[in-house]
């Protein structure tokens, strides 16, 4: 890759642009150098492209939670990134229990300290977590 | 007691990158791509079987915290490395060096990174960052990738060293404590270099060279095997992956060239020279299979017949490498 040839597409969603990486790159005289890049479409692609599939998952369980068929744990674990494994690591859960946790009746049961946990690890408020996605 | 001030340098690569940042703030004149090389951190490796982000894993590099431990290895360096169970004494142990003036490499969660892009922020558990002082009741951090020094809060730096999941860092930190008067680069050049070869030819299908056609098999057969949406996100990983923040695309075989050409000169070799120029080619060729894929990715087809040509150019990929590595374990020392 020729220094003019290093690509500057703009990464242009989720802060993307505030970052320029520094990529290598050949000079006119053969030699190596670093170059900044704005982005590069391929990789561009293939980012949104992931987190639009994030989103979609998301808004599908956002869904399920307003209609209570699922507690807001599942949201915010999606919201996060994590999956239950991850979750549950985080908790000092198993997964079943976890998964226990994402029926909304089990989940209006648990204790204020774990509900406090979970709070926590999505660095959000109890009453936001409890709250997210009732009827008001 | 070290006065020196730290300096920031933005490189392509996190542990490389640290790598460099740490040794030249003690005085070893080392670039990023030497550090890459000498750390023999050039690789391939695709699991179909261990699935990152829902996806098959698939590295470019060797795994890590390998490239800085070979580079101190090989230069004679002499490190601290430690890892922790607690929480507070992980930090106050962090503390306790920082006050004496020395920067700190530090092993974390991207996730839990506030300064970086939201785009970048994953649970992705093996970046290498640099702490080199507090301020204010804020960590001053040297990220290789950020184009300046930034800063960080306690507790988020403290969910990033104690981040969950596959690897866990477990706070692991690491500082150099001494340094040669003359470090051997000629043979720590040499070594990089038979170990990046001699890793490339493992007996198993999933590392090394032969996991390129390995991949290759598994995308020409993504059209039957997989819906076309699940391909689209299977493909996309491949390019994130060969992407992995800054290598130009060329899955780190520029970063390599870079050594290698850097290498011919110092110990004036053609040979490592006229290597590099063939891996910078190979570099441009992993290039055009990424543009390629992300062509499929975009109309998101099942068409075989683009499939097939998209593996036929990760083929090349990989027969490319294969030569060139293999004429490179000839070279005679």
């Amino acid at each position: 890759m020729k220094v003019n040839e290093v690509p500057q597409d703009k990464r242009d969603f989720k802060e993307g642009d505030k970052l320029k990486k520094l990529v290598y790159a050949v000079q006119e005289d053969g030699r190596y150098t670093g170059v900044n890049s704005a982005g590069w479409e391929a990789e561009n692609f293939a980012m949104k492209q992931a987190w639009d599939d994030i989103n979609e998952k998301l808004a599908d369980t956002e869904k399920k939670v307003r209609e209570g068929a699922l507690s807001p744990l599942a949201y915010f674990m999606q919201k996060n990134l994590m999956d239950i494994a991850l979750l549950a690591r985080y908790a000092g859960k198993w997964q079943w229990q976890v998964k226990r946790h994402f029926k909304p009746d089990v989940f209006k049961q648990l204790d204020r300290e774990i509900v406090g946990k979970y709070a926590g690890i999505f660095n959000i408020t109890v009453e936001e977590l409890i709250t997210f996605g009732s009827k008001q | 007691m070290n006065d020196k001030v730290f300096t920031h340098y933005q490189h392509a690569h996190c542990e490389s990158g640290v790598t460099a940042n740490l040794l030249r703030h003690e005085g070893v004149s080392i670039s990023e791509p030497m550090a890459f090389g000498i750390g023999a951190g050039l690789f391939f490796g695709h699991l179909p079987m261990l699935k990152v982000n829902g996806a098959p894993g698939t590295t470019y590099r060797i795994w890590p915290g390998a490239i800085f431990k070979r580079v101190c290895e090989r230069l004679d360096i002499k490190i601290h490395a430690q890892r922790f169970r607690d929480q507070g004494e992980a930090m106050l142990a962090l503390d306790n060096v920082l006050a004496t003036g020395k920067p700190v490499g530090i092993l974390g969660s991207v996730f839990y990174l506030p300064y970086l892009p939201e785009a970048f922020r994953f649970h992705f558990n093996a970046h290498n960052l640099v702490a080199y002082g507090k301020e204010n009741g804020e960590y001053l951090i040297s990220d290789p990738i950020m184009e300046t020094a930034t800063r960080i809060a306690p507790e988020d730096l403290v969910k990033c060293r104690f981040a969950k999941g596959v690897p866990e860092p477990r706070g692991f930190m690491y500082y150099v404590t001494g340094v040669p008067d003359k470090p051997d680069f000629a043979k720590a050049i040499q070594q990089g270099i038979k170990q990046m070869c001699f890793f490339m030819f493992p007996p198993l299908p999933w590392f090394g060279n032969s996991a390129i056609f390995l991949l290759a098999n598994r995308i020409q057969a993504y059209p039957q095997k997989l819906t076309p949406r699940k391909a689209a996100l299977y493909l996309g990983n491949v390019i994130r992956m060969q992407e992995e923040i800054g290598t130009g695309g060329g899955g780190f075989r520029y970063l390599f060239a870079a050594f290698l050409q850097e290498a011919g000169q110092l110990l004036q070799r053609d040979d490592l020279l006229h290597y590099s120029e063939e891996l910078t080619i190979i570099g441009d060729e992993w290039r055009n299979f990424a543009y390629s894929a992300a062509r499929i990715m975009k109309v998101r087809t099942s068409d075989v017949v683009s499939y097939d040509e998209l593996s036929e150019l990760l083929r090349r990929c990989g027969a490319h490498e294969r030569d060139l590595f293999r004429k490179m374990q000839q070279i005679k020392w």
